[in-house]
């Protein structure tokens, strides 16, 4: 938003109201940095922090969309303005939803570690795909605080990566499966851990389709790459 | 198989039709207007559409008004200006600015109520037959059940019916708007033309008003001038967003307000700049 409103006011509490989206964004990413380090180290401190951190992303979407409510009320935004408001509300909700996510794994890890089979985690998919996550959700905020569409239709192209290493791992597991029942209960937590990664790629996807919605005005959900393509043009 | 792939054909008659298109009660072609030397409209070309609400909107001094009142030719009562170009009216396509043109008869066809209530120092009665007694219509009983339809179509029949031989100045500011509309409804226009209609009313008659303009819009072309942006976005249409005497954008009234074409819209709607 670089133009001005004749209401200083307004503009300040456009501001604030994304300033806080990045600093949800910046609490989520350190969940998820914390959670893969319990996932691929094996560290159950690292777990905990993933999960204490939740309580103050809650209290944060909470605040950012009684901020959005009342900017809505008294302003009555319109165009991009409200383009910007209704993006910014999903975007919270999508980065609530990865902080999620990143408990889940935490508390997998967890369950895993305290049965002492923390050390036996086969990584090597798991690590590409957190790796991958963790790179798509910091493109997909730094998209979002940039407003910058051509990196957000990078994510959306990279997306299916991560569908590519989840599969890829799922098919693993199944043998694993196969060759010792009990394995079983491990292989499934596993398999959480994984999905969880899957769906973190997704969120960010979200994200940065509503970049594209606050710039161009374009709903890109449920598109194919062709029709994103021709409305960031 | 086949019979179920067969029932679930669409035969090509069940398609139901589109919607009837969109067809033009008023356009302005080629539109100029000048007050003596000074360009106040710049080319202007815009539909209106039949049965739908068309505001305009744009920051003071960008000849929305001046647009307005062309459609009633009401410039001309002032030496001095000068229309160029045309609005013509369909469906029989008559030029209403055309010199041979009467404007008393473009004015049955196409009403106006002004920003502030103007009622005639007379009854609310008299006041809703003024159009027809200058139209020639003398029957009691027809002008009795014109006044009535008027002041119903105004919703204002209920709240006067006991009182119609009062004076109009004795109405509320909302009530005397109201009886503008059926004043100007009387006389059966084609088109309304509303300049800022609401803004000497408070919130509630201006909801009864923007209540009323959705109902209208079932029998008349309306055409509104407005500096409250929220109100063109909730009455009408279509929007024309009018700058320095030129029309920079006309859209559908959700995309204006949504998803502007031109910045210079944007920037004015979302109040960066007016």
């Amino acid at each position: 938003m670089t133009d001005k409103h004749l209401s200083t006011q307004f503009d300040s509490e456009l501001g604030d109201v994304s300033s806080r989206v990045l600093e949800i964004g910046g609490l989520v990413e350190a969940q998820l940095s914390d959670a893969v380090n319990a996932l691929i180290n094996g560290s159950s401190a690292a777990a905990d922090r993933a999960m204490a951190t939740g309580a103050r992303v809650n209290s944060l979407e909470i605040e950012i969309d009684s901020e959005i409510s009342s900017i809505i009320a008294r302003r009555q935004p319109a165009a991009r303005d409200l383009r910007l408001l209704i993006a910014i509300s999903k975007t919270t909700a999508n980065l609530e939803r990865v902080g999620d996510e990143a408990e889940k794994i935490a508390r997998m890890m967890k369950t895993i570690i305290a049965s002492g089979q923390g050390n036996r985690v086969p990584t090597a998919e798991l690590r590409v795909a957190a790796d991958l996550a963790a790179g798509l959700l910091r493109k997909s905020l730094d998209g979002f605080a940039r407003l910058d569409t051509a990196l957000a239709v990078d994510i959306l192209k990279e997306d299916d990566l991560i569908d590519v290493e989840f599969n890829g791992f799922v098919r693993k597991l199944i043998t694993y499966m196969m060759e010792d029942p009990r394995k079983i209960s491990y292989s499934l937590d596993l398999l959480f851990v994984a999905k969880a990664l899957e769906r973190i790629g997704d969120h960010a996807k979200n994200i940065a389709e509503f970049t594209i919605y606050i710039v161009k005005g374009a709903d890109v959900r449920h598109t194919s790459m062709d029709e994103v393509e021709s409305a960031v043009k | 198989m086949a019979a179920v792939l067969q029932e679930n054909a669409v035969p090509a008659s069940a398609v139901p039709a589109p919607a009837a298109p969109l067809a033009p009660k008023a356009e302005a072609k080629a539109f100029n207007f000048y007050y003596g030397a000074f360009h106040a409209l710049k080319n202007i070309n815009l539909p209106v559409y039949e049965k739908k609400v068309t505001a305009m909107i744009g920051p003071s001094g960008c000849g929305k008004s001046t647009f307005l009142r062309s459609f009633n030719r009401m410039h001309d009562l002032y030496p001095g200006n000068r229309y160029e170009g045309e609005i013509r009216m369909y469906p029989d396509n008559v030029n209403i600015l055309a010199p041979d043109v009467d404007p008393i008869e473009v004015r049955m066809r196409v009403s106006m109520v002004f920003q502030k209530p103007n009622p005639f120092p007379k009854s609310i009665y008299e006041n809703v037959a003024y159009g027809l007694r200058v139209r020639g219509v003398k029957d009691r009983q027809s002008l009795d059940e014109k006044v009535e339809a008027a002041l119903r179509g105004a919703a204002l029949w209920n709240e006067v019916k006991d009182r119609l031989n009062d004076l109009a100045f004795n109405l509320s500011g909302g009530q005397q708007q109201r009886m503008c509309i059926a004043r100007a409804l009387a006389t059966d226009p084609e088109i309304l033309l509303f300049d800022e209609p609401t803004s000497a009313l408070d919130p509630i008659a201006t909801g009864s008003i923007e209540e009323l303009v959705h109902e209208l819009k079932k029998q008349v072309t309306i055409l509104i001038v407005t500096h409250n942006m929220q109100q063109a976005a909730r009455v009408s249409d279509y929007t024309a967003y009018m700058y320095l005497g030129e029309l920079i954008e006309f859209d559908v009234t959700n995309n204006i307000f949504l998803k502007p074409a031109n910045k210079q819209t944007e920037d004015y709607i979302t109040g960066r700049f007016g």
